[in-house]
């Protein structure tokens, strides 16, 4: 017993400090991840906004499926596949206003092909004629990231900084459930609750880290249930179902908008390629596993809603896949032609002005690119294997 | 005849370096409402070195916002405010704690104006307290400048008079290109004659200036070696040497031109720096001399600079920084004899 409990002045309490901060309970997400599709909820939909993400389903995957084929032909050096991932790609794009803003990681590219952004700008980074192909002005789209989650802050400082300008602008940030393990996802979703900053992350779990399988990446009830620690709702749903991930994600953008803070989204997605071609998924994941997915397909499940609700006849479904068709030819056909970047043009947007010590590289590069048209003799008569020896 | 009867002019006063760098923000601020300045304590404490001292109370939280303690998040955010047309200046509290923000800085804030072919520059500041002889503890007296340089985009900076701490860091915040603002500490509290009404102009970024003419042999520095370098120069003077002494002010850009044209006259070069020597700045600038005026150096360039071990414990810090002693040392090893 302590010397205060014996003078009869102890009362129990809490540190002086310690208040409660905010209530746990409204940010939980649901126990089971929400599905629009084939419930009472999907007759709540606009038939048009499901006709629409159909047929952006549709051009999605026969994207994916391009796209898949063009590194087969060597046009493009990589390419991280979203089949499986469609219905969260198309939503991502389909909720955002223009004047929003799109944050995408480099398996997001459909995302950005959804926005409106020429396919060939996009694939630029994949193809590897230069970086970023498109400008990020022209759409409100942030470059591909690459480096995992690096991308979140910077979409989180866009939103505060359009706050501070008094524009409704929203930014809406992509990453995969690997992503989430990182410094930055964390750095992120607390410096966009603390500044209450106009932002939705959107996080596509889609099972595999290329092989690492969620278990070995997070011990959380939930990927969205990290929210709560932020004092962020989370919210957790089916991410093949386009109706729903559209939903939540328009949910949080309204929420975002109106000064409500962020959201973190959870879509519970499955990854049906390879990490990318050059992966091999056979090493990590069996085939049941796949085919239970398969069976879950986004443009399958909105198929079914569409037809057994009459709002899909024979001719719309010949029609949706014939515009994909069309717009696969236009992407192979200028994917077939060769790109040229200019070699010179490697120096031109390190700095504002080149530097003294780039003008230098710069004269060298013009150098042995004049001596290369030159031909084997070489600028000074040598032949190349003289040179060579030298 | 009518006479017009001039304006009092007062007198300069001394002013500390942290005190123009103070006002370079305020005045940043004034000059520009998408200059926000951003990081850890900079709010009603006004900084640990009090650089940001009264900018939150005149421009408001906004303007000067005290952030989560996490510095990848303070640059990554600081790279979306610039991505939307603000001119974020952001400040890491030491050196050391600039670490975390390193792959921000090396994948994002490098390269954003490359990776889009233009189109997204990022003019963001980032001030850096570095370097030692302040007796701070293990994490709070690194040279980090080695890094930043081998990162190409990036503008690396670095004042070392009053003077310069104002005009650079106006410089840097007006830039277009990403900033790496390294500000000596020690010199902090250093003074010097300074007008903040009328701040002198002073030579742009990439640009070095010759703080001591001389005949005999170039030091070549920087940031907090400066003074150390001056006083070398000074105390040479006993020994019949006649040294001058530039001041990069830049390290990137880099100035070959007024560095070789000392060289070129004096023959001699010892490049001096607070930063570990292998892998250090001294080695680029050492090689650069030597691939530009082999034909008029009398002797190797030497460098000068920190010990090759982790910062150490601030007893023991004397021995590892240069001074001046260290300095003259070298420049006997110049090959006077031949």
């Amino acid at each position: 017993m302590t010397v205060t409990e014996q003078q009869g002045g102890y009362r129990p309490s809490p540190p002086p400090a310690w208040q409660p901060r905010t209530d746990p309970a409204p940010l939980l997400p649901d126990a089971e991840p929400y599905r629009v599709l084939g419930t009472e909820a999907a007759e709540g939909v606009d038939p048009a906004l499901l006709r629409r993400l159909h047929a952006e389903l549709v051009r999605g995957r026969r994207y994916n499926v391009q796209a898949t084929a063009l590194t087969k032909q060597g046009r493009l050096a990589v390419y991280p596949s979203s089949t499986g991932q469609e219905a969260c790609e198309v939503a991502a794009a389909l909720v955002l206003e223009d004047r929003d803003w799109l944050f995408p990681s480099y398996r997001d590219t459909l995302a950005v092909v959804a926005r409106g952004v020429d396919p060939v700008e996009t694939l630029t980074l994949l193809r590897g004629d230069w970086h970023h192909g498109y400008d990020p002005h022209a759409h409100r789209v942030a470059p591909l990231s690459t480096p995992l989650a690096t991308q979140l802050p910077h979409a989180v400082g866009l939103a505060h900084a359009a706050r501070l300008k008094g524009d409704d602008v929203v930014a809406l940030a992509m990453i995969g459930d690997g992503g989430t393990s990182e410094g930055d996802f964390h750095e992120a979703l607390n410096f966009a609750a603390v500044w209450q900053a106009p932002v939705v992350f959107l996080v596509q779990n889609n099972g595999f880290a290329i092989s690492v399988p969620l278990a070995k990446q997070t011990a959380a009830p939930s990927l969205a249930h990290k929210a709560v620690g932020y004092g962020m709702p989370g919210r957790l749903v089916d991410g093949n179902d386009a109706a729903a991930v559209h939903e939540v994600l328009a949910d949080a953008v309204r929420r975002a908008r109106e000064g409500g803070g962020p959201t973190l989204v959870e879509a519970v997605t499955y990854r049906i390629d390879a990490h990318t071609n050059a992966d091999d998924a056979t090493r990590y994941r069996g085939d049941a596993e796949v085919e239970a997915w398969r069976a879950h397909d986004p443009v399958r499940l909105m198929e079914r809603e569409l037809t057994a609700r009459g709002l899909l006849d024979d001719a719309a479904l010949d029609a949706v896949r014939q515009e994909a068709e069309e717009m696969a030819a236009d992407l192979r056909a200028r994917m077939n032609q060769d790109a040229r970047p200019d070699p010179m043009s490697l120096f031109d947007h390190v700095y504002a002005e080149t530097t003294t010590q780039l003008r230098e590289q710069r004269e060298m590069l013009r150098a042995e690119l004049a001596a290369e048209q030159d031909g084997p003799e070489g600028r000074d008569g040598r032949t190349a294997q003289e040179g060579d020896r030298r | 005849m009518t006479t017009v009867a001039a304006a009092p002019v007062k007198p300069a006063k001394p002013a500390t370096m942290a005190q123009a760098l103070n006002r370079a923000l305020r005045d940043a601020m004034t000059a520009d409402p998408g200059v926000h300045v951003l990081g850890e304590d900079v709010g009603a404490l006004g900084g640990v070195f009090r650089i940001t001292d009264g900018l939150t109370r005149e421009f408001g939280e906004d303007r000067c916002t005290d952030t989560p303690l996490a510095e990848a998040g303070i640059l990554g955010t600081a790279v979306g405010m610039a991505m939307y047309g603000l001119r974020p200046v952001v400040e890491m509290q030491f050196d050391a704690f600039a670490h975390p923000a390193f792959e921000q800085l090396v994948s994002h804030v490098s390269r954003m104006r490359n990776r889009t072919a233009g189109r997204m520059p990022l003019p963001l500041t980032v001030r850096i307290p570095y370097g030692g002889g302040i007796g701070g503890v293990e994490h709070h007296s690194d040279s980090s400048e080695a890094y930043y340089m081998a990162t190409p985009g990036l503008h690396v900076v670095t004042p070392a008079t009053v003077a310069d701490a104002y005009g650079l860091l106006r410089q840097a915040i007006a830039s277009d290109d990403p900033v790496v603002f390294l500000e000596p500490k020690r010199l902090y509290w250093s003074k010097d004659t300074w007008d903040p009404e009328r701040p002198a102009e002073v030579e742009p970024i990439g640009r070095a200036v010759v703080r001591r003419t001389g005949t005999s042999a170039t030091l070549v520095t920087y940031g907090p070696s400066l003074p150390v370098c001056m006083e070398a120069a000074e105390a040479a003077r006993a020994e019949g040497w006649d040294l001058e002494v530039i001041d990069l002010r830049s390290l990137v850009p880099f100035d070959d031109e007024t560095v070789c044209a000392s060289v070129r006259r004096t023959g001699r070069a010892v490049v001096v720096h607070e930063s570990p020597g292998f892998g250090g700045p001294g080695g680029e600038i050492a090689a650069r001399i030597t691939e530009r005026c082999f034909h008029h150096l009398e002797a190797p360039v030497l460098r000068v600079a920190g010990l090759d071990i982790p910062y150490p414990p601030p007893m023991l810090e004397r021995h590892h920084l240069p001074g001046v002693d260290r300095v003259l040392d070298a420049v006997a090893r110049l090959q006077w004899e031949g």
